[in-house]
């Protein structure tokens, strides 16, 4: 009886190890399949313009407002946390870290998982299910490189450009804050704002972009191409590519940010 | 050079503890048309995923024209084509598109060129040049199955195979699919391999049949032979009666 309950107990915690390591394995496998296929010709550029256009453009409208209200908010915040004099120094310089050093890529990237990595994960989820990818191989086109790899290099490259964009953006958000609501000067601003800005900022802020467009697609596409078992399967990796990029971004979020300052 | 077109040997796949093949031995002529019958869940997509590499055998060995297959690292997929079960068209794709993929992404034919060829080919399974330009999800299902069985010959392949051809499908729609398949096998010279339960699709077009049962071939034979078999399992099988050796695991 006690033997029993043990063997439960070691099964019931041994499983989903055993399943955790065997997916690691998967998972592995699937990342430098993707890399590696991603330097390997042919080079579908159409679907690369597609996926670009998809994963930028139509970001656009969510980054901006993600990164605008974000800007916003920490004038507000900065403003009420210090005391008035030589507030509009502070403001300006706290509002152009936070937007540039995370802010814009964090927000912008989670922003593109939930709206990119789950398409990906939904579209390349049912390929699978309706038996699309076989027909890919079965007309000798490899997956990894008709389906993974556009979809790989088009969010790499667009991120950095889209969190380029929320900087403005997240900055113009700080700069009608202060302006509006509390009355700080437009030129004074704009002046505290420019002799703050540094390539450094800038620079740790599209790394993140890069890396956390990476993230999106992969785990995206990973989710998608492991997906069984019908409507169902698809739904289920949809959530779990938006899940685990979540998480993976904010990981690599804190990673990249003590790399820049342990220099 | 023997006659045998693909050669299967002692084939083992299992996916977890579900042992789906459990030995199976095949040979399939250069030219004739085999079908493997088997109900519901036996394994016979399994197979043919495992003759066209989409799935990798846990042991055993699949000859192609002599040479084993399994682990290979030349394309074999230039002289196979699959239409299969749902027609696995490419819905980002126009009807075309798909039907000329093969000379769009491989060939690099031009695509004017290439649009051309696919509705000379969607003209040789019955459909007409105006569905050239519909999206996959625009069509019945018997006009995706022709759509299917178009892309799987545009490049004149070698060896066909057929999943469930006519699954899904009213009698009639189905009785056509039988026609294009063995036109289209003709036209090409083609060796077939397709898969069904339709006992009546598997009379037509079969000039051999064979039986997949608990993952071993148990039957091979003519269409003649089959209908004289004494085999209790082949007669309940194609009886299709709930009495007999075979049961459902439900
Ligand atoms: N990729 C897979 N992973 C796990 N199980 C599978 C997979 N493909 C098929 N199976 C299982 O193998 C068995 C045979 O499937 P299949 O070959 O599709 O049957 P059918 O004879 O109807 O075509 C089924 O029980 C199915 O659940
Ligand atoms: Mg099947």
């Amino acid at each position: 009886m006690l033997r029993k309950t043990f063997e439960t107990f070691v099964q019931a915690l041994g499983r989903p190890l055993v399943s955790f390591i065997i997916n690691l394995g998967y998972f592995t496998q699937f990342v430098a399949k993707s890399v590696y296929n991603c330097f390997i010709p042919p080079f579908y550029l159409k679907l690369f313009g597609k996926q670009f256009l998809d994963i930028g453009f139509y970001s656009l409208p969510v980054v901006g407002l993600t990164t605008l209200f974000a800007g916003m908010v920490i004038a507000i915040q900065t403003y009420s946390g210090i005391s008035e004099y030589g507030a509009e120094g502070v403001v300006a310089s706290v509002v152009l870290i936070s937007v540039t050093r995370e802010l814009a890529p964090v927000l912008s990237a989670l922003m593109v998982a939930g709206r990119i990595g789950a398409a990906m994960a939904a579209e390349i989820g049912t390929m699978r299910v309706t038996e699309q990818i076989d027909a890919l191989i079965t007309l000798s086109a490899n997956p990894f490189r008709y389906l993974i790899a556009p979809r790989i290099w088009a969010a790499i490259i667009v991120m950095p450009l889209l969190v380029l964009f929320g900087d403005v953006i997240g900055i113009f958000g700080g700069y009608l804050v202060g302006v509006y609501k509390l009355d700080f000067n437009p030129a004074n601003y704009i002046n505290n704002t420019a002799d703050n800005l540094q390539a450094i900022d800038i620079i740790m802020g599209v790394v993140k972009a890069a890396v956390f467009g990476f993230v999106v697609a992969v785990m995206g596409c990973y989710h998608g191409y492991r997906s069984k078992g019908g409507a169902q399967g698809v739904g289920e990796a949809t959530t779990n590519s938006v899940v685990t990029s979540s998480i993976l971004i904010l990981i690599f979020n804190y990673l990249i940010t003590e790399l820049f300052f342990a220099r | 050079m023997s006659d045998n077109k693909i050669e299967i040997r002692n084939l083992y796949k299992a996916f977890g503890k579900k042992k789906v093949l459990d030995g199976v031995d095949l040979d399939v002529k250069n030219g004739e048309s085999l079908v493997v019958i088997g109900g519901s869940g036996t394994g016979k997509s399994v197979l043919i995923k495992c003759i066209q590499g989409l799935l990798t055998p846990d042991a055993g060995s699949i000859k192609i024209d002599d040479e084993e297959v399994i682990g290979t690292s030349k394309n074999i997929h230039e002289k196979m084509g699959m239409l299969f079960q749902g027609a696995a068209l490419f819905d980002s794709l126009s009807v075309w598109e798909n039907v000329a993929f093969v000379l769009l992404e491989n060939n690099r034919m031009p695509r004017k060129d290439a649009r051309l060829e696919a509705i000379r080919v969607l003209r040789q399974v019955g459909l007409a040049p105006e569905v050239a330009d519909l999206s996959p999800a625009e069509l019945s299902g018997g006009m995706q199955k022709r759509v299917g069985l178009a892309r799987a010959i545009m490049n004149k392949p070698e060896i066909i195979f057929f999943d469930e051809p006519t699954t899904g499908l009213d009698p009639i729609m189905a009785d056509v699919i039988n026609d294009l398949i063995i036109e289209s096998a003709k036209g090409l010279g083609a060796t077939t391999l397709t898969i069904t339960h339709d006992m009546a699709s598997a009379r037509k077009i079969a000039d051999r049949i064979a039986m997949l049962y608990k993952g071993k071939i148990i039957w091979v034979g003519s269409v003649k032979d089959m209908d004289k078999s004494d085999n209790p399992y082949l007669k309940q099988f194609i009886s299709g009666s709930s009495q007999g050796p075979i049961q459902m695991e439900v």
